[in-house]
């Protein structure tokens, strides 16, 4: 499969999730649970896409909410992948978009992209 | 021409750098390598520490070895990570390209550390991968075909365990057959071209690293578990607080109680040497200047050494354990309240001991002006110079009484001093941070690594390095200071038939009689305007100033204890609590504010930072002297 028809694929299936209303963004999902990462987007803003790519925010990756912070949830520790955990503020958090970790209305829809977990 | 002739008939050093991310056991690695043969520099312009050290291969080569900052991708975003770029790319004019790179990563944590080493191959430079922790890795059941991976990455794999000796010998033999072979391009990219990977480009990255793990790797591990159950506790809302205050009370009272036989030994030490030096030396100027101003001056300031090596000891020990970055997620939430970054934690943390390290520590910082505020903020922390001047006044003027619950009174006016200073700084960095230092602000993004039992020789090294950087201060910044305060304080000599000591009639004098109009609305006497004359350059030395001026003569101690009866005599309690509350903001030391001026590389903030804080000093004294008098303390 070619980069292109990859690339068409995933923003269909983002674009279901979103209708279905199954997407929430890392800020927002309670602690202990987890998810996939649909997309990172940095907001316009390069350097925190660029920032959140590279400590492993990356779509495709799975992850589990770990921690809150006592005030306004902030800072949140996420783990990534299972291997490494990550602190974030909300204001970044909320250029993750997530998607549950197995997709309950297409099955296989998602699971040929193999992860680490 | 292959690496090796190239030393035969050239002088320079082969020198090998040693890049991968935070956290992967770099400098474990680069400590096993070099053993105690090894120096830290800085790098001209920047204030970034140089690690070098040399080693033998077993063919017998003589590398030098560079262990540059960690760094989780070439795009560098402090100014750490920048040498890190500059010095993999020869931009830095001082190294030249090295002849090779060896990229670090931890063995169990591959998907996020391989991306860096994909960046490096770009480069098209000879490059060893070494797959670090292994054991560990091993241990939880993971497999890894090296071979595999070799090949596909077109480089040379070792795996290294950095804890042993022998965990580097595949290391060491893989650097000897780079140098003998001639070198071989595996990049497209060449250093002269390299540009910031764009996000896509990232990505790239992403799926490259997850192809080739699929390929080279035969088992997973299981995931750690002690972390993830540690951390539970450690973060959590409400016990991690409680947990990082108890760490931070345990420490400051091991910094007192542990450091006090050292510093009593220091004490005599210099005593004797004084006495010895007085002995020997016939009376006049050099015996004076010698053992005035010169031994005595070093006494008070090496006697904080020990207060020092321990506050770093437990830093150290922290930051190994993985800690400090625990402690900087509990703080971001506070800190970020007033723009700072919780990453300032640790600087600020190390500024009780002393603000030039406080303020070096900064480097890790990311942001400008994240970094610029903790910096400007970190003399508000008290550091160990302020003691002997808070434990002067408190004897002095504080009645050692117990209040409610059994606590002294004494240690509770102290705890208020530190405590001003804690919250005097979150309130500049907040005000500076909505006037002068305006800005977005930087995200966090902070890995919080696996806990690991901390390794003896880094920590050791980690405060040979620190002591060795106060050390250095005393002999160049104090040293001079000392010897023009003694010029100061000396000349010219008391008239004949003088009623006043000597300092009074002396430049010091002039000075301090000078300010004494613009110190009489705080409550200073023409006598604490002297001593905060030498007190400006260091503050510490104020005490022995104040001695000097109130006639006492003696050795530290017996003058400490008859000044105190003195200033309880000639002072009111008003002008004892203006000069507590003036030290703690005033900006009396030398060190910190040439510290400051290496680190912004300009004069402007140290000169900010002098003129803010002795504002803040005067308010903070006026208003105290006022309501001290408004309350009867006159």
């Amino acid at each position: 499969m070619n980069a292109y028809a990859e690339q068409e694929r995933q923003t269909f299936e983002v674009g279901r999730l979103v209708k279905a209303g199954l997407t929430q963004s890392l800020g927002q999902m309670p602690r202990g649970s987890v998810g996939r990462i649909l997309a990172v987007s940095g907001m316009g803003d390069h350097d925190v896409e660029r920032g959140l790519l590279e400590m492993g925010f990356v779509e495709g990756a799975c992850i589990e909410v770990l921690h809150y912070g006592l005030l306004g949830r902030d800072p949140l520790a996420v783990r990534i992948n299972q291997s490494m955990t990550v602190a974030l503020r909300q204001v970044e958090a909320n250029a993750v978009l997530v998607g549950p970790l197995l997709d309950p209305a297409g099955p296989g829809a998602l699971s040929n992209q193999e992860h680490g977990a | 021409m292959s690496a090796a002739t190239l030393t035969a008939d050239n002088p320079r050093k082969i020198q090998i750098a040693l890049v991968g991310p935070p956290n992967c056991g770099k400098t474990t690695l680069f400590n096993t390598l070099t053993g105690g043969r090894q120096k830290t520099a800085n790098y001209p312009g920047v204030t970034v520490e140089r690690k070098s050290g040399q080693l033998r291969t077993p063919v017998g080569h003589t590398i030098e070895l560079l262990d540059l900052p960690g760094s989780y991708s070439l795009r560098a975003r402090s100014p750490d990570e920048a040498i890190t770029r500059d010095v993999v790319l020869g931009r830095q004019t001082l190294e030249g390209l090295p002849d090779a790179v060896v990229c670090v990563t931890d063995a169990t944590n591959l998907g996020q550390h391989l991306r860096l080493l994909l960046e490096l191959r770009q480069l098209g430079r000879p490059l060893i991968l070494a797959l670090n922790m292994m054991d560990i890795a091993e241990k939880r059941g993971c497999q890894i075909s090296i071979e595999t991976l070799s090949k596909q990455l077109g480089i040379p794999v070792v795996t290294t365990v950095a804890m042993r000796k022998h965990g580097v010998q595949d290391l060491l033999g893989e650097i000897d057959t780079l140098l003998d072979q001639a070198p071989t391009t595996v990049g497209t990219a060449t250093t002269d071209e390299w540009q910031e990977p764009s996000p896509d480009a990232i990505r790239a990255y992403h799926r490259e690293v997850e192809r080739l793990l699929k390929e080279a790797v035969i088992q997973e591990g299981t995931p750690e578990r002690l972390t993830r159950q540690l951390d539970r506790v450690v973060l959590h809302p409400v016990a991690g607080p409680l947990i990082l205050l108890s760490i931070l009370f345990l420490m400051f009272q091991a910094v007192f109680s542990w450091a006090a036989t050292p510093m009593d030994w220091i004490d005599g030490g210099m005593a004797a040497l004084q006495e010895a030096v007085s002995a020997q030396m016939a009376d006049g100027l050099l015996k004076s200047l010698l053992v005035d101003g010169i031994i005595a001056g070093i006494a008070g300031v090496v006697i904080f050494l020990p207060q020092i090596l321990i506050l770093f000891l437990f830093i150290l020990l922290l930051e190994d354990f993985g800690y400090m970055t625990r402690a900087a997620f509990l703080m971001d939430r506070l800190m970020s309240g007033v723009g700072l970054n919780g990453r300032a934690f640790i600087p600020l943390l190390s500024s009780f001991a002393c603000a030039i390290p406080g303020i070096m520590a900064t480097r890790a910082i990311a942001h400008p002006l994240d970094r610029l505020t903790t910096i400007l903020i970190a003399p508000l922390m008290t550091c160990s110079a302020r003691l002997p001047v808070y434990i002067l006044l408190i004897a002095a003027f504080i009645p050692n009484t117990t209040v409610w619950g059994g606590i002294g009174l004494q240690g509770l006016v102290m705890f208020g001093l530190y405590a001003i200073g804690v919250v005097g700084a979150l309130l500049a960095a907040g005000v500076l941070r909505l006037t002068v230092l305006r800005g977005n602000r930087q995200a966090l993004l902070m890995e919080l690594p696996s806990y690991k039992w901390p390794n003896p020789m880094n920590v050791l090294l980690g405060l040979w390095d620190r002591a060795k950087i106060f050390i250095r201060r005393i002999g160049t910044i104090i040293l001079s200071v000392l010897v023009v305060l003694w010029f100061l304080s000396t000349f010219p000599g008391a008239p004949e038939g003088s009623t006043e000591p000597a300092i009074y009639y002396s430049f010091a004098g002039m000075i301090g009689r000078g300010l004494e109009p613009l110190l009489a609305p705080i409550g200073f006497n023409w006598q604490i305007a002297i001593a905060l004359v030498p007190g400006l350059a260091a503050r510490e030395v104020a005490v022995a100033a104040l001695g000097t001026v109130y006639a006492l003569s003696g050795n530290e101690e017996a003058v400490t204890e008859a000044l105190a009866t003195t200033l309880a005599n000639q002072w009111s309690l008003a002008t004892a609590l203006a000069l507590l509350a003036w030290y703690v903001f005033a900006p009396q030391c030398l060190a910190t504010l040439a510290a400051a001026k290496r680190e912004t590389n300009s004069w402007r903030w140290p000169v900010f930072m002098f003129v803010y804080l002795m504002a803040l000093a005067y308010v903070a004294a006026l208003v105290t002297y006022r309501v001290a008098l408004a309350f009867g303390g006159g």
